[in-house]
């Protein structure tokens, strides 16, 4: 039963992110373009509504729907793995024109070139895996 | 209307549900950390340990990605009749002068994405480089559009500010600086 929840939870966000274009290239240009307010409108509106939500859950101490008490860790405080991480994530974002969720999602609609792009992002995880310690973190 | 492209403020709000729902099934909303699972499925376990994950753990988020291709299968098979994507004049004015001739009248770019287009190898490497900077990049700062930009800003979490800061840096530096260099001919 759960586990259909996950692919019934997954499948609404392929389809939120497919038809609102967050998963088109183009959308993603004009965005860094600031040609149109679509990305900001999309993007700041889940994040009011996030925020509203995530602090509601934790002022209220809201349980999981399984019975247990939810915690939210912080993220490790840190500057650089941040900065530079984002801003290589940024340039790989900008050029694919896709981040990581709208890529399962346009495997999913049939784009296959973008199978390159996954394979991709799984070798650029393992090498990160691999020279991780050498990096400022 | 199911049809037409979704309007932003539809959109935005049910990210931000399907993220809540994730906390209260007592997990989170994250994509990127998948790529991890695949590199441990693969066996990098063996080459370090930080590849030494239990996969089983994962297994939710890996329904989550099952999901979502399945979603992209829907809503570009069945509620989209028309996929161009409807960019406002400038960006595709801006395009065109890069070579995208397709701007404006597909759902992606098919001088990048179009099957015809793999007979040209410099496709691969955008495409190869585009997805390592990715994988890298987000596996480096811990989060990507998701586990930053969404789940960490709800949480009002100044690491994902410095993260999603770092986003536009280098969204700007590629499309501004890099995207003169790689695609004009």
């Amino acid at each position: 039963m759960k586990n259909l929840a996950y692919i019934i939870i997954g499948s609404i966000l392929g389809i939120v992110l497919y038809k609102s274009e967050a998963a088109s290239w183009f959308r993603i240009y004009e965005m860094f373009q600031f040609d149109s307010f679509h990305m900001y409108g999309l993007i700041g509106s889940a994040l009011v509504v996030g925020i509203v939500l995530v602090q509601w859950i934790k002022k209220s101490k809201m349980k999981s729907f399984s019975g247990e008490s939810i915690s939210i860790p912080d993220k490790e405080r840190s500057f650089y793995r941040y900065i530079i991480g984002g801003t290589l994530f940024g340039l790989g974002w900008a050029l694919a024109g896709a981040c990581p969720g709208p890529i399962y999602i346009l495997v999913g609609a049939g784009y296959w070139p973008i199978i390159i792009v996954l394979v991709g992002a799984v070798l650029g995880a393992f090498v990160y895996g691999i020279v991780r310690p050498k990096l400022p973190h | 209307m199911l049809y037409q492209p979704w309007p932003w403020y539809v959109a935005g709000p049910l990210i931000a549900l399907i993220m809540a729902l994730l906390i209260l099934m007592g997990k989170r909303f994250g994509m990127s950390s998948n790529l991890d699972t695949f590199c441990s499925i693969g066996g990098a376990g063996r080459i370090t340990d930080y590849f030494k994950i239990d996969v089983k753990s994962k297994r939710w988020n890996l329904l989550v990605v099952l999901g979502s291709a399945i979603g992209g299968f829907v809503g570009a098979n069945l509620l989209s009749p028309n996929p161009a994507v409807d960019i406002s004049d400038k960006t595709v004015a801006k395009l065109q002068e890069l070579g995208f001739d397709s701007a404006g009248t597909s759902y992606l770019p098919t001088e990048l994405f179009g099957m015809e287009s793999l007979a040209d190898p410099k496709v691969w490497i955008v495409l190869l480089v585009a997805g390592f900077l990715v994988g890298f990049g987000t596996r480096y700062a811990g989060g990507c559009t998701s586990g930053h930009a969404i789940s960490g800003l709800s949480n009002l979490q100044l690491p994902s500010l410095i993260a999603v800061i770092g986003f536009f840096i280098g969204g700007l530096i590629m499309v501004h600086l890099l995207f003169p260099l790689i695609f004009a001919s």
